[in-house]
């Protein structure tokens, strides 16, 4: 077998994979043929609710991902990452606006929120964002270059454990409030809505939405496998032993700060890839995605998930957030009561998550 | 003797006022007269200074004063008066003609109106009156303004009036009157100054100045620079008051997190909710008061909630402690997002009992209303008693911590946990002491911030990263740095906020802790000590 293949084989087991494999068919198959072939009128028919919402959850899910790489295997909290998940949302969302062309409120070539605000061209951050390539661009780029800057100051000043998770928290909070302003040219509180087409085709019509949700499924997938390389290479152990024992890992001759840099400015990049994915999926784009509470969500669905196994913050990301979509429809009282509680009760009863529960309880001697 | 009662008299005679009546002739052109000669008997009435003119001219705006004959009445719901004389008139005549007051005469009568109550008997009707006359008034009112100087004795309304008078005669009268009159102007501190200053200064469409003559030109600039100045050291101190009351507030907020974090590394994100807890426990309080408490006492509220209010935080804070965050010591991480998943149970739970709206907690008599110590600038006394609060809990604490056992306890644990504990510190107790004494601070905030902001669910929320950002800013582990820290953030924020808004300001400060802590990772004032991070 060839270097590539060998790689591949290695990163999960026979059982790994046919899990994987069963999960690829349902995403792949099983989806588009139950919501695009089968007739709604049927039983079978997945709605397209379900695959907003499952699509949806799939973004949440690499983001979760970014999450554990780096705070499952680097122990680097940051409760800061839902401002990269919205900074590719707002370059993705600021390519889809263009392409809403004179479709709008207004019929201008501007924005609506432009023209609503007296605005007679686009600023100098609009400049090439009709070209799908440039925006993709941005999407990787901005979060990537927004998390080195502030990673290189923050990890060469040897800043870390509650002190760095509190300056991500201001950070976003911070950009949340720059965001907020209409001057800032994002379309301040009421930010990106009401778009029309993607690479030409409409944005609202089934197939559109079923190819963006095979497309985010691939993605969660590949990320998965991504980062299953990294964490099961040299790189991801050094992660490792730096989440563990930071001062004698940088005693032992690696220099910490590059290894921090890079997992950082990676798992911010893969969360404005997430960030781009959920907005032509969601249909919206505003500030409030930037705020604290979003970022802290984050941390809860890798730790309800299990850190540092990969698959635990999926599943993490996918229960909390199924929970919270069931119950602020049905009991939207009692939703911010159980999400406290499962803050406290994961915290202290559940340290490895639900993974490690399930590896607990497969594992009770005969 | 008989001298004595001479000039007695005499001065009787020379105080004693003419018989009560306004001037007939000028009361008839006004009720008969055109247009022009109503508008000129308005004048002539008002240079008499008769404050009773005051009531003709309101009657004339609302059409109530009609003429029988010769005679000119005031008539109200079939009530007639005579307009000269003031007596009453029965019975009605019956052959009555309105007298119509149309537009011009209506303006024309207002500004009568405010320039009479310059001399009017009550003092609180002169002082809004010369108030309102600041800005400029008509020429016309002059000799009405210096009668009224001439009577004035109040120290408060006298410099107005005299205001009043420099700010009509800078445009009439000779040279040398306008040059003096300029000069007075350059005295005042007035905003309403400025205008009237700026007014001489403009130019015509074509650029050519409106005010002809250079010297007076000259002066007028000379007195503009002087008020400009006035008015900006009034600004700065506004500013710096505002700086400091913000600097109370954060230092409050700040407080207890920095005790907490200090003591046990354990960041509080529920602190903001803690807070939270004491405004509600203030707006309890202040119910509690409303319903059982005759309205005298009612004041008094404030001054049980406070120590309400300490109680409860602290109480709810030493659940806390017990219950969860004590099994997650090492763990500081956990810690936050157990104390995340808190604040969120807290506030879910405010917003079941109080619902989600604000609720009002008013201020009590004492603290409404403020301190003017210029034109426009207003020092609120709500503002300075929580200043003055805020050095006192500083003060509580410092004794508490220097001065006590706890204390001690608090400082050792602090620098050295495990060897306190050696030496034979209960460290477990201390731990949630310190924790209740953090929350209970944290409540006192609650309890300032009812008196000067919205009391809701989500109070805490918007202080949070604030106290954040003051303690890491700050350093842990002494109040020094807390206190520098919410000063300086205060002074900054607000000094931003001048130049460039509330949101420009915040996001500045915010950006500048971060590199702040980038630079200098253990914040301004840290503890020097032997720990090591693992």
């Amino acid at each position: 077998m060839g270097p590539l293949a060998q790689i591949f084989t290695r990163l999960y087991g026979t059982r790994g994979w046919i899990a994987l494999g069963v999960f690829a068919i349902v995403l792949f198959v099983g989806f588009p043929l139950f919501n695009l072939v089968v007739p709604p009128a049927s039983s079978f028919h997945v709605s397209a609710y379900w695959v907003t919402l499952i699509g949806k959850i799939m973004c949440y899910a690499i983001v979760a991902l970014a999450m554990d790489l780096i705070w499952g295997y680097c122990g680097i909290l940051s409760l800061g990452h839902g401002l990269f998940f919205a900074l590719g949302g707002y370059a993705m969302g600021m390519h889809l606006m263009r392409q809403i062309g004179r479709e709008g409120q207004y019929q201008s070539d501007l924005p609506d929120f432009m023209v609503f605000l007296d605005w007679k061209e686009l600023p100098w951050h609009w400049w090439n964002t009709d070209q799908f390539w440039w925006a993709a661009l941005l999407v990787v780029a901005v979060p990537g270059l927004v998390a080195f800057v502030f990673g290189y100051f923050a990890f060469r000043s040897r800043v870390k454990g509650v002190y760095f998770s509190i300056i991500t928290q201001a950070l976003t909070f911070a950009a949340m409030l720059l965001f907020f302003r209409n001057d800032t040219g994002f379309g301040g509180n009421n930010g990106f809505t009401d778009f029309k087409r993607i690479l030409g085709f409409p944005i609202a019509v089934p197939e559109t939405r079923m190819a963006l949700f095979m497309i985010t499924g691939a993605v969660l997938i590949g990320t998965l496998l991504v980062g299953r390389y990294i964490a099961r290479s040299k790189l991801g152990r050094v992660l490792t032993a730096i989440r563990d024992a930071e001062t004698r890992v940088a005693f032992c001759g690696y220099n910490t700060v590059h290894y921090k840099l890079f997992i950082w400015t990676f798992s911010a990049m893969l969360c404005g890839v997430a960030g781009a994915l959920y907005v032509p999926q969601v249909g919206i784009i505003n500030p409030s995605e930037m705020s604290p509470a979003n970022s802290i969500e984050i941390a809860i669905w890798v730790a309800v998930g299990g850190r540092g196994t990969l698959i635990g913050p999926i599943l993490g990301a996918g229960l909390v957030n199924y929970a919270k979509s069931v119950f602020t429809v049905q009991f939207p009282e009692y939703w911010l009561f159980i999400l406290g509680l499962l803050f406290i009760l994961v915290t202290l009863f559940l340290p490895q998550g639900v993974v490690g529960l399930l590896a607990k309880l497969g594992r009770k001697p005969a | 003797m008989r001298g004595f009662l001479i000039i007695i008299v005499l001065a009787m005679a020379a105080f004693a006022r003419p018989a009560a009546a306004l001037d007939p002739g000028a009361v008839e052109r006004l009720a008969f007269g055109e247009s022009d000669e109503k508008v000129q008997a308005i004048s002539a009435l008002v240079a008499e200074g008769d404050p009773r003119a005051i009531d003709l001219f309101q009657a004339l705006s609302e059409g109530e004063v009609q003429t029988a004959g010769k005679r000119v009445l005031i008539v109200r719901a079939d009530q007639a008066v005579d307009a000269l004389t003031g007596d009453k008139v029965s019975p009605l005549p019956a052959e009555r003609e309105d007298v119509v007051a149309n537009n011009r005469l209506r303006a024309a009568l207002a500004a009568a109106v405010a320039a009479l109550r310059l001399v009017s008997a009550d003092r609180a009707t002169r002082l809004a009156a010369a108030r309102g006359l600041a800005g400029g008034a008509d020429e016309a009112i002059l000799p009405l303004v210096k009668k009224a100087l001439e009577k004035e004795t109040d120290a408060e309304i006298r410099p107005l009036l005299d205001q009043i008078a420099a700010t009509i005669e800078i445009r009439t009268g000779s040279k040398e009157a306008r040059i003096a009159a300029l000069q007075k102007l350059g005295l005042s501190s007035n905003p309403a100054t400025k205008t009237a200053l700026l007014s001489l200064l403009e130019r015509n469409p074509d650029g050519s100045p409106v005010e002809a003559d250079e010297a007076i030109r000259i002066e007028a600039e000379t007195s503009l620079r002087a008020v400009e100045g006035r008015l900006a050291w009034g600004q700065r101190a506004g500013l710096l008051f505002a700086g400091i009351s913000l600097g109370s507030v954060l230092l409050l907020a700040a407080l207890g997190l920095a005790i907490t974090y200090g003591l046990m590394g354990v960041i509080n994100m529920a602190h903001g909710e803690l807070m939270m807890v004491g405004a509600y426990t203030t707006y309890t309080v202040q119910n509690l008061f409303r319903a059982h408490v005759p309205e005298s006492a009612f004041d008094w509220y404030l001054v049980c909630a406070v120590p309400a209010s300490f109680a409860v935080a602290a109480m709810v804070g030493m659940v806390l402690e017990r219950t969860v965050i004590r099994w997650l010591y090492g763990r500081p991480l956990e810690t936050l997002l157990a104390t995340w998943g808190i604040s969120l149970i807290l506030i879910q739970a405010v917003r079941t009992v109080f619902g989600a709206q604000n609720v009002q907690v008013e201020n009590p008599a004492f603290m409404s209303g403020g301190i003017e110590i210029l034109a426009g600038v207003v020092l609120p006394w709500n503002r300075i008693v929580i200043i003055l609060f805020a050095a006192a809990v500083l003060a509580g604490m410092w004794l508490l911590l220097m001065r006590t056992r706890l204390g001690l306890f608090v400082r050792g644990v602090t620098q050295n946990r495990a060897m306190a504990s050696c030496v034979g510190v209960p460290t477990a107790r201390v731990d949630t002491w310190a924790f209740g004494l953090g929350c209970g601070i944290a409540g006192l905030a609650g309890c300032a911030l009812s008196q000067i902001g919205n009391v809701g669910p989500d109070l805490g929320q918007s202080y949070i990263v604030d106290s954040f950002m003051v303690v890491v800013f700050g350093g842990v582990g002494q109040l020094a740095g807390t206190v520098y820290a919410a000063l300086v953030l205060g002074l900054v924020n607000k000094f931003i906020e001048s130049w460039s808004g509330a949101v420009i300001a915040k996001i500045v400060v915010l950006v500048f802790i971060i590199f702040f802590i980038q630079r200098r990772p253990q914040g301004m004032f840290a503890l020097k000590g032997r720990a090591v991070e693992a």
